[in-house]
């Protein structure tokens, strides 16, 4: 049961960047475009005015 | 995708009402913003489809001088252009085009997705927290429920409130507003027992924790925060696509006029004209505001206006209101009324007076929602009032209390409607139509009478030669001479009627357009005239029709009628089979009404119906209890599409009757109307099965939880049952 000090707070510090990072998503509209984005990675020309 | 009306494209949004005040500060706000430094231009795109689109289109734009930058939106078909204050968007238009892409000019202004934007992304956000929360939360709970006890219980516990109650605090914010505003006004909603049974399951659960309690419910109330943020998420997301889809549609129509000052033409904003103003309008064109011809002649088509499909002589002195259409000659117009003084604007006090019988309309949600926020709190204070009564015990007695409230969680009932609102829309969406209003599908179940308009609407506006068989081929050929040089409507409809039956047009020579009148020519060494019967040597009749005249011989008729709309006929037969009655009422001539009735099959028939003859027909069957599907797209029909139970109108209406109705057809096609009809009948139909499917789950947990049997894990069960059933019933909609 003395695992569960560290697993129980590992787990949730896990869980949270990938929540903080969801977040960072959502901010930085990456999901404005999804169809432009799912074609643009096939172009084979770089990017140079990515959307900010 | 790239018929006359793009699907991607189309203006308007939930409530007309809504839409109005945004709108005019928008107006109010146009004004005063002119130093916009870089200056961003948007475009349609409704061509685009893939990489190659993009990076073309992207390149295309970004060639041009004094473009600063360019970005397609793909999932819009949308591209944004900064550019320096100079470039102007026909020469972006032109750029567009070059490279082989249709694109038209956006107004920026019209388009307000920011403001929705940041709603559904805060939601995504709480959305996000809840789920997070919740899956951790419920891993602890397993623990608990699969036999967790003592020290390690409390820790879990401990945890699972640690986790739970800032989780909560967040997530729940909107149900917190919402009941909060409620209260405020002495009202019930589904939000105040939402935001009761959380608060009380937080302070039951946490003194419980406290106390080394054995049940503790921040398990529930997470999870309750999430399934209904998910219903109201889906909910927003709906009304989103809906609202950006129409705002686009009116950024289309860019307002604009060429304004003739002092230092030459100058094209502005028509929010800019004033009383005084003098603007040219060129054939084609659409008057911005009212006013008097100051120059020039020409014809007006004011089918949007009254429903007339015979074109009127325009000519120096005639007052003119904003919504014509300008055929054949440019016209110098004084404006008289711009903006809101403008006669298409005074509409809106008519439609204004017949919305608040539409405003009224109680959802099938918030009738239930009348129902089940008095009753849960009853319950549960009945259950928390016995127990105490019963055995004396406080602790035990809200905890029955917390225990009712939850159980009986909304959360079906807060999914069942966006869940099928959801897919309902979304399957009308591509079928072409555009739900605007929540309450619209409904509404839209309900009715057992849908009133047509005519021009415009059954019909496109264009005209269509009658009868070609019946006029001899030389006729025709000369005639499809003289027309073959005019843009009129009538010339193009007659050039193509020739066209179709294989008749070479005949060799017409010095042919002259005579704005107003129509073509005249040489042939054979006699005067030709092709044009209006006074002009020709004829009586003017009560059709649309041109007259053919030869010099030394009697002029020839040729009359037209309107093109009907693709589907009007499956429409028409369609509604009356599903049993719904089918009337026809219209601005025009009765003699073009009468015989286009008679095409379609429908008897009940108004003709020459002014604006508020429409609107009171409406309001009369309403009062005698017909619930009527107004479908129409002029101006005329605005009252009464405003008054009707519910409205549609076609993507090519004006404006102000796409903002009054309810439903917006995008394509040409009228045909999806009846099918429209039934979607709606059977989402209604699954939104009472869902709440069916809900009060079992009810019926079934509540003497549970009233009994005192009910542990956090049984409430956890009945909710993401319930919860689950509901939206997989709700995807089986056909």
């Amino acid at each position: 049961m003395d695992a569960l000090v560290y697993l129980i707070p590992i787990s949730l510090f896990l869980g949270g960047i990938g929540l903080v990072a969801f977040f960072w998503t959502v901010r930085s509209n990456q999901y404005d475009d999804p169809e432009g984005d799912r074609h643009r990675i096939l172009s084979s020309e770089y990017d140079d005015h990515p959307k900010e | 995708m790239s018929d006359s009306t793009f699907p991607e494209a189309p203006t308007a949004s939930a409530c007309p009402a809504c839409d109005a005040a945004p709108m005019t500060r928008r107006l109010a706000a146009s004004g005063a913003r002119e130093a916009a430094a870089p200056c961003a231009l948007m475009l349609s795109l409704p061509g685009v489809h893939c990489a190659l689109c993009i990076t073309t289109v992207e390149k295309a734009l970004a060639a041009q001088p004094g473009v600063r930058s360019a970005r397609v939106n793909l999932t819009l078909r949308r591209a944004t252009v900064e550019a320096d204050p100079g470039v102007r968007a026909a020469t972006l238009v032109a750029a567009v085009n070059a490279v082989g892409y249709e694109a038209h000019e956006m107004d920026a202004s019209a388009l307000s997705t920011t403001a929705t934007d940041r709603q559904g992304r805060e939601l995504l956000m709480r959305l996000a927290v809840a789920g997070f929360a919740a899956m951790n939360v419920m891993l602890l709970s397993v623990a608990v429920w699969s036999g967790a006890a003592d020290a390690t219980r409390d820790l879990f516990h401990w945890i699972s409130g640690a986790i739970a109650i800032p989780a909560v605090a967040f997530a729940g914010q909107p149900f917190y507003r919402s009941a909060w505003s409620a209260l405020r006004h002495g009202r019930l909603n589904m939000d105040v027992p939402i935001t009761l049974a959380i608060l009380l399951a937080l302070g039951t659960s946490l003194y419980e924790t406290a106390h080394s309690g054995e049940h503790a419910y921040f398990d529930a109330a997470i999870s309750l925060t999430f399934f209904l943020l998910a219903g109201r998420y889906l909910d927003h997301r709906t009304r989103a696509i809906a609202r950006s889809a129409a705002e686009e549609l009116a950024a289309l129509e860019v307002a604009r006029a060429e304004r003739i000052g002092e230092s030459g033409d100058e094209t502005v904003d028509v929010a800019k004209l004033r009383p005084g103003d003098i603007i040219r309008v060129r054939p084609g064109g659409r008057m911005p505001v009212d006013g008097v011809i100051r120059e020039g002649t020409s014809e007006l088509d004011r089918s949007l206006l009254t429903g007339e499909t015979l074109p009127v002589f325009a000519e120096a002195g005639r007052v003119v209101s904003a919504g014509e259409v300008n055929l054949t000659g440019p016209l110098v117009v004084e404006v008289t009324a711009a903006g809101r003084d403008s006669s298409l604007h005074r509409m809106a006090d008519l439609v204004a007076m017949a919305e608040s019988t539409r405003n009224r309309y109680t959802s099938l949600a918030d009738r239930a929602a009348g129902l089940y926020a008095p009753g849960v709190h009853l319950l549960s204070l009945v259950a928390g009032v016995g127990w105490y009564l019963a055995t004396g015990d406080a602790r035990l007695a809200v905890n029955i209390a917390a225990a009712v409230l939850i159980i009986t969680c909304p959360c079906a009932l807060g999914l069942a409607v966006p869940a099928v609102t959801t897919a309902a829309s979304g399957r009308l969406f591509k079928r072409g139509m555009l739900i605007k209003s929540g309450t619209a599908l409904e509404r839209l179940a309900e009715i057992d009478m849908v009133i047509f308009d005519k021009t415009g609407t059954l019909t496109l506006g264009t005209p269509e030669l009658d009868a070609p068989d019946s006029h001899a081929r030389a006729d025709l050929a000369l005639a499809a001479g003289l027309a073959a040089a005019s843009s009129h409507p009538l010339s193009r409809a007659l050039a193509e009627a020739a066209e179709r039956a294989g008749i070479a047009p005949e060799a017409v020579t010095e042919i002259a357009e005579v704005p107003g009148y129509g073509t005249e020519g040489q042939w054979n060494g006699r005067r030709v005239r092709l044009g209006r019967a006074a002009w020709v040597g004829a009586e003017p009749g009560d059709r649309t029709a041109a007259w053919l005249g030869v010099e030394g011989r009697l002029p020839v008729c040729f009359t037209f009628a309107d093109r009907l709309r693709p589907g009007a006929e499956e429409a028409v037969r369609g509604l009356r089979a599903i049993g719904l009655e089918v009337a026809l009422i219209s601005g025009d001539a009765a003699p073009a009404v009468g015989a286009f009735a008679a095409r379609l099959g429908i008897e009940d028939v108004t003709a020459e119906a002014l604006p508020e003859e429409k609107a009171r027909r409406v309001a009369d069957l309403a009062a005698a209890g017909r619930r009527v599907l107004m479908v129409g797209d002029g101006l005329n029909d605005t009252a009464a599409l405003a008054a009707a139970h519910a409205s549609l109108s076609p993507a090519s209406a004006l404006d102000a009757a796409r903002v009054a109705s309810d439903i917006v057809l995008l394509g040409e096609d009228i045909a999806p109307v009846a099918s429209a009809v039934t979607t709606a009948r059977s989402a209604v139909h699954r939104i009472r099965e869902n709440f069916t499917i809900a009060t079992v789950y009810n019926l079934v947990a509540v003497p549970i939880a009233i009994a005192g049997f009910a542990t956090p894990l049984a409430a956890a069960l009945a909710m993401s049952a319930s919860s689950i059933t509901v939206s997989l019933n709700s995807l089986r909609l056909k």
